[in-house]
């Protein structure tokens, strides 16, 4: 396929068997249904969509954290079902949403950083520690910060924690899940910026996954808007947020709020999201489309094809 | 008209290290959306929930004024404040999940209130619930006053809050941070209910967010808070189209536009963290991270005029930021 492709996700799904209550058939949720993406290296893949979309089951399956039913991922021309954890933590590395409770609050921070080394057998500890010392700085920590605990520290100098802890393998490819929703805007700016830096000095993959549309369009080279498991749009930044087709994405890209006064609310008919459990026949998001025709309601419209693309019968 | 609330020099502490709020003015006008915007621990929350009495032990009030029509609300004895609250003036808060009591039915909390102050019986109360339910679009609303938040999506219990907080037909809403755990797609929808409650039923709300385009969309008013300060204060506007704080700038700033990824820009940031100000402090608590500051700012500083008629609490010349780059504050 892309032989440049950092990630390659080709036909993954997962699915979870919910219980209906005592006595009753569990029955099958879809989270992921059937997903095929390439991420080439040196790029940000964005990746949107409502709670409950599927967008963090999808981030866990590609740092190998949850294995797929079905389908496969490679990371670096690699398959991930077959590697080692140890390998797997040099290659592919996770920036989790909450600082809060992503840091072990019993150690130091520089012990919080280092952790991850420990895939590495042959370093010295003094060289785990030039190494920690090495990545604050990268990240923009004071190097007296490291003797000190998680609950010392704001909400963005733990997410500065988190990221170095990421960076401290050298991975091919860090997947961002919401990594700035649970700051202020001042510190998501300041976080976005260094995100922006390393990729540039270390010559990183992204894969970036966030509810924050202005977010996702500042950060990303390409998109994929993911709704109910599936991606129904796969375009570059740029012509997402200049020509949207697929009417899911137009309706996300009119419900973000711009600082710009006089344009009153948006109107949304997009009603309520939908229950993951229960996807609609034909298009799935024909309950609230505001465009659907019959065909809709009985055929589903036409799988992706690639880069440009969207999941829409008028598209 | 005189404000619906007003606040004058409003002082909040938590013992004698800890200064939330340092002398905050704010007057709510009836029928109008008055937001209140800054980061966390600027002390917005704690100034909302001291309207209704709502501060833990620990926190001492003091004020020149602090009033609700003719009402007193510091030196009001206690039951006059629970004859406001809920009834007069309602509140809704961030997350719906835990603010309402997973243990009753969602029937039964949305009368208690409205039984309490209107008395009448259950019956009634719950027709008018079934009612509100409807009005704030709830759909199939007689059945889901039987049952528990559990069994509602989250946009569907921030609208059981807010037809809960509107029993009583209160005169003042406030709402902290109603949309933050939302989808942006339901945050538009509880959005504009709120905007048309504002116009159909003459509301007056008081909204607390730390997102620039809500308050860009929806508040009629703005008051900018730094460090338990207002530091820009007026229609909403004359504050966007010509933001004259450093601080307010700079938060403009961060937002991330797409202007800006076109040309390769980055984010403005401000340098540094919000500081923890002690009782002691004098003068401009935004000047540790304001490249602009000098020695005056070390004292008292008072709002002025700005030249879009806002207010502005800053010692810059009132046309400072008019020979600055796009976005002004970059470092």
């Amino acid at each position: 396929m892309n032989p440049d492709a950092a990630v390659l996700i080709e036909n993954v799904t997962r699915s979870y068997a919910i219980s209906a209550g005592f006595a009753r058939p569990t029955r099958n949720l879809v989270a992921v249904d059937d997903i095929s993406l390439s991420v080439r290296a040196g790029s940000t893949l964005g990746i949107v969509g409502e709670s409950g979309c599927g967008k963090s089951t999808l981030a866990q399956m590609i740092v190998g954290l949850l294995a797929p039913t079905s389908g496969r991922i490679l990371v670096d021309g690699q398959s991930l079902a077959a590697m080692d954890r140890r390998k797997r933590a040099k290659l592919i590395q996770l920036v989790p949403q909450d600082p809060f409770s992503s840091l072990n609050p019993k150690r130091r921070i520089r012990d919080n950083i280092a952790l991850p080394l420990t895939a590495q057998a042959e370093l010295s500890g003094k060289a785990q520690m030039a190494r920690v010392r090495e990545m604050m700085e990268r990240v923009g920590l004071r190097a007296d910060m490291g003797d000190r605990y998680p609950a010392e520290l704001s909400g963005g100098q733990r997410q500065r924690v988190a990221i170095a802890r990421a960076l401290i393998n050298d991975p091919r490819v860090v997947v961002c899940d919401e990594p700035t929703s649970a700051l202020d805007v001042s510190v998501q700016a300041q976080i976005l910026n260094l995100l922006a830096k390393l990729q540039r000095e270390l010559n990183l993959t992204l894969v970036f996954i966030s509810h924050n549309l202005s977010v996702v369009e500042y950060v990303s080279t390409e998109v994929a808007v993911m709704y109910l498991g599936r991606i129904v749009e796969y375009a570059t930044a740029d012509d997402l947020f200049r020509s949207s087709r697929h009417p899911y994405s137009k309706a996300l890209l009119n419900s973000v709020l711009t600082p710009e006064t006089g344009k009153g609310i948006p109107l949304n008919i997009l009603g309520e999201p939908p229950d993951p459990s229960n996807i609609p026949a034909g298009c799935r998001f024909r309950p609230r489309c505001a465009a659907a025709q019959d065909i809709c309601r009985v055929s589903a419209p036409e799988r992706l094809s690639g880069i440009g693309s969207a999941e829409c019968h008028f598209a | 008209m005189a404000p619906l609330v007003d606040i004058s020099r409003l002082k909040i502490s938590f013992g004698p290290e800890i200064a939330a709020v340092r002398g905050l003015s704010l007057q709510i006008h009836e029928g109008t959306i008055h937001c209140l915007v800054g980061e966390s621990g600027c002390g917005k929350s704690i100034t909302a929930l001291s309207i209704l009495r709502l501060l833990t032990r620990n926190a001492s009030v003091s004020a020149d004024r602090l009033t609700y029509r003719d009402v007193d609300l510091i030196r009001a004895p206690d039951r006059e404040i629970r004859r406001l609250s809920g009834n007069e003036i309602a509140m809704i808060f961030q997350d719906p999940m835990t603010s309402l009591n997973p243990a009753y039915t969602i029937g039964s909390q949305m009368t208690e209130g409205y039984l309490r102050h209107r008395g009448g019986t259950r019956a009634r109360a719950m027709a008018r619930a079934e009612d509100l339910l409807g009005r704030v679009g709830v759909t199939a609303a007689g059945m889901r006053l039987g049952q528990f938040p559990h069994q509602l999506s989250g946009g569907l219990r921030q609208r059981v809050m807010i037809a809960m907080a509107l029993m009583c037909e209160p005169k003042l809403l406030i709402a902290d941070e109603p949309t933050t755990a939302l989808d942006v797609t339901v945050q538009a929808q509880i959005l504009r209910l709120l905007k048309d409650l504002q116009k159909d039923l003459g509301l007056s709300i008081l909204l607390i967010t730390h997102d620039l385009g809500i308050v860009a969309r929806i508040a009629d008013y703005i008051d900018v808070m730094y460090a338990g300060e207002v530091v820009e204060t007026g229609p909403v506007e004359a504050v966007f189209d010509n933001p004259s704080h450093p601080y307010t700038r700079g938060l403009l700033d961060c937002i991330p536009r797409p202007e800006k990824r076109m040309k390769g820009e980055e984010l403005g940031s401000i340098p540094g963290t919000v500081p923890r100000l002690s009782p002691k402090f004098v003068g401009c608590g935004f000047r540790d991270r304001c490249r602009f500051a000098s020695e005056i700012c070390a004292r008292p500083v008072d709002i002025r005029q700005a030249p879009g008629g806002q207010g502005v609490r800053c010692t810059l010349p009132a046309d400072w930021h008019l020979n600055q780059p796009e976005g002004g504050v970059r470092q």
